[in-house]
């Protein structure tokens, strides 16, 4: 089953959206900022990463551009956490080698359906 | 697959909390012009998580209170927008308001509508009237999806040749599409090179696709939502007459004020559960990793020591009895370590107590016109969560107490040769067993006479009595002291300083005044780490063991007969080196007819510490000292004077704890 690193300061989000994945088979690792989650990216192939964006120590665009820079991670799916006013967001995740983003607030059946449609 | 999202609530409540108490902080640090962007930042953040953590979780009301707190301080983080003084003012009572929206979301109170509308409004008319007409769109937006009956789209698809990078593949637009209708197409290959130059990581490829049925346009721009940078992609309706799309709009007058209201109901209905719930919840404890870790690994020591010894007593001779004795050594360390690292998880910083200060000092030194700095030390004290939770109110009472009756105005400081600006100080340590909280002011300075005076005319003191300067501070937290006609706006509050003391020696502790008139004065609390557990001097009177705690012991000595005299109306007192202790006699107090010694020279003195005087507690025999975990009498029993608690001892056996002071009241 497929590996998904999922990476979210707020516990709370974190844990809704390991849960949900977890429950629908996945395996998933969580990391609370951009740094820690680079550091448990590295060790591993991720099939899919789920980041939300405003993050201490290293937020979500910075993580994503370090990450496309790992050779493991050229075509991973990355998918960003963004709020709907925040269309300039998308396009600076975009530019950094995001793939999607899934818009805020989603419920467990939203995720579940965009995870779907990525991994296939 | 439905998940209740309930089980994630009492995360994001405590988060969100978490996250208003940053905001709260860095509100105030801008407000002192320690502005920088990073604080900026870090208060951006926090509204950011709370929006979007609220819409997720079902609280429509606060995300679309913090989204307009949001747009505010981004817009301060972009540069756009000065915050003033002003503005740091509404922003903070809007952070209050919403730790009340909060509070009623988790526990299940009611939504003042009231302030919630005065808030938003007022954080509306900070950003103009743009705002609203934001809002507004979006909700057009979302409403305008509105579908014209037609027979399907033609679709041109031309991804980039580098649209496989960041993670996309056109197989999935596909994909998409044919679920969205009945897809049927031609894919162009002609720009697929030779193998030998073919780059795998290129697109070459791409598609004319003819998607029939009835199909929103809307629903299509989503699919290529993701990728409409990195391909060019047309779309025409198969219907040519209704080319045009009719784009009339529907105007849903959603203000955002009524989406406010719209959503409370649904609160309210839950309120009644979540109220049950919150019961359970306010008893949790958030525990740092390495505390579990250490408590983990002392646990692993544990059941080896205990599969050694036990292997040992399956073939034990008398050989191995050194072996034994080892091994209960090793048990006896181990069970302390542990002890000791279960009392680490109910230690938490003081700085909990502390954070509400900040936000105190402001708002109080602005409505009393006086200009007052804060510095805090020692906010990683760390002491017992019971203590931490019950030192909180008569802390407040005490920083109050400074800021109205200690700090002057800045005219008065100015003219006395002070700086404008008055400081209090919060400080936290450790001293001896106990930590130590003092608050200081460089403020007036408590004046002895007004006090002395206003105790004889209250009745508390008999004119002419000559008092200490402790006595005549102590007047401060007497009952009879503080009366109605003179508590202010902002000190009283129905409770006085008699509160204050009471609350602290509840808990064990004591509070010292030091003033000197004209430059400020410093209350001193002392605590005890923690309310479970106690060092104690174990002692025999009679048959029985009591235990006396070790904080309050100064010495012990074997009486002599030589040194004990009898004061006229102070009863038995003993002279050690130059003073005269007063005699308490265990035996006596408690009437225990069956005690050993009855002259002091045949038991022994243990000389205590008691609101700064010394007594000689009069016992039959001292026993070893142990650590005793404290069993309250009073939710086993009944409250017994002169005894503070209980304790099981390692025979089975039960000693009362006694309350030194409760000693010292007795016997007056």
């Amino acid at each position: 089953m497929a590996l998904i690193l999922t990476v979210d300061d707020s516990a709370s989000m974190r844990q809704m959206v390991a849960f949900t994945l977890k429950g629908a088979g996945y395996d998933v690792v969580e990391a609370e900022d951009g740094q820690k989650a680079l550091n448990a990216a590295k060790g591993k192939k991720f099939d899919l990463v789920i980041t939300d964006v405003n993050m201490p120590v290293m937020d979500g665009i910075t993580f994503i551009r370090h990450l496309r820079t790992e050779a493991n991670y050229k075509f991973t799916p990355i998918l960003m956490l963004t709020t709907e006013s925040s269309s300039d967001k998308k396009a600076e995740g975009k530019s950094a080698g995001a793939t999607g983003w899934i818009v805020k607030p989603f419920n467990p059946d939203q995720l579940l359906a965009v995870v779907k449609k990525v991994l296939g | 697959m439905s998940i209740d999202m309930e089980q994630f609530h009492q995360v994001f409540f405590e988060e969100s909390f978490e996250g208003l108490d940053i905001m709260e902080t860095g509100l105030l640090n801008l407000d002192n012009g320690e502005a920088d962007n990073e604080e900026i930042n870090t208060i951006f953040r926090a509204a950011h998580s709370i929006k979007g953590g609220s819409g997720t979780f079902g609280f429509q009301n606060i995300a679309d209170f913090t989204h307009i707190m949001e747009t505010l301080l981004d817009e301060v983080r972009d540069g756009i927008r000065e915050l003033t003084h002003e503005g740091i003012n509404i922003l903070l009572k809007s952070v209050d308001c919403l730790r009340m929206m909060m509070t009623a979301a988790s526990d299940g109170g009611d939504v003042d509508e009231q302030e919630v509308k005065t808030n938003f409004d007022a954080l509306q008319t900070i950003l103009g009237s743009d705002e609203s007409a934001a809002v507004e769109n979006e909700t057009k937006e979302k409403s305008t999806a509105v579908s014209e009956e037609n027979q399907g789209w033609k679709i041109s698809f031309a991804p980039h040749k580098n649209f496989m990078q960041f993670g996309n593949d056109p197989v999935r637009v596909i994909r998409e599409l044919s679920s969205l209708g009945q897809l049927t197409g031609q894919i162009d290959t002609s720009k697929v090179p030779d193998f030998s130059e073919l780059n795998p990581e290129d697109m070459h490829l791409s598609w004319d696709l003819e998607l029939q049925g009835n199909v929103d346009k809307a629903a299509i721009n989503d699919v290529f939502a993701w990728v409409e940078d990195e391909s060019d992609i047309s779309l025409s309706s198969l219907n040519s007459e209704s080319k045009k799309t009719n784009t009339k709009k529907m105007t849903a007058a959603k203000t955002p004020v009524a989406v406010s209201k719209a959503a409370v109901p649904a609160a309210d209905r839950k309120a009644t559960d979540k109220k049950e719930k919150s019961a359970a919840a306010s008893s949790s404890i958030r525990v740092g990793i390495d505390k579990i870790d250490d408590l983990i690994n002392m646990v692993g020591e544990l059941v080896i020591t205990q599969s050694m010894l036990s292997m040992l007593g399956e073939d034990f001779n008398m050989t191995r009895l050194e072996k034994l004795q080892e091994g209960l050594i090793q048990l006896d360390r181990h069970t302390r370590e542990l002890q000791e690292s279960v009392m680490q998880i109910r230690m938490v910083p003081i700085s909990f107590t502390f954070s509400r200060f900040p936000r105190m000092v402001r708002d109080l030194s602005e409505k009393l016109d006086k200009k007052i700095e804060l510095v805090m030390h020692g906010e990683n004290t760390e002491l017992d969560k019971t203590v931490i939770e019950k030192i909180g109110d008569p802390l407040v009472h005490l920083v109050r107490n400074s800021i109205d009756h200690g700090i002057e105005m800045p005219e008065d400081r100015l003219a006395a040769g002070k700086p404008e600006t008055g400081t209090i100080q919060l400080n936290a340590f450790h001293r001896g067993g106990n930590i130590v909280i003092e608050i200081t002011d460089d403020g007036k300075g408590i004046d002895k006479d007004v006090i002395y005076n206003k105790g004889v005319e209250k009745g508390l003191v008999e004119a002419g009595t000559k008092l200490s300067d402790q006595q005549i501070y102590d007047l401060l937290f007497n009952p009879g002291f503080s009366t109605a006609a003179e508590i202010t706006d902002v000190s009283g509050r129905g409770v006085g300083m008699d509160v204050v003391k009471k609350n602290i020696m509840s808990l064990g502790g004591a509070i010292e005044t030091h003033s000197v008139k004209g430059q400020g004065s410093i209350f001193s609390i002392r605590l005890p780490l923690t309310l479970a557990i106690l060092d104690g001097q174990s002692v025999t009177v009679g048959a029985d063991n009591y235990i006396i705690p070790l904080v309050s012991i100064v010495e012990s000595v074997q009486p002599k007969k030589e040194q004990l005299n009898m004061v006229a109306g102070k009863g038995e007192t003993y002279k050690l080196r130059d003073e005269y202790l007063p005699i308490l006699r265990v035996c006596d107090l408690f009437n225990i007819p069956d005690a050993k010694a009855h002259k002091l020279e045949d038991g022994l003195l243990v000389v205590v510490e008691a609101d700064g005087k010394h007594f000689g507690v009069f016992v039959d025999d001292l026993l070893g000292q142990q650590q005793v975990v404290i069993k309250s009498l009073e939710s086993n029993y009944k409250r017994i004077e002169g005894i503070s608690g209980a304790t099981i001892l390692g025979d089975g056996s039960v000693a009362l704890i006694l309350d030194v002071p409760g000693l010292i009241r007795m016997s007056d």
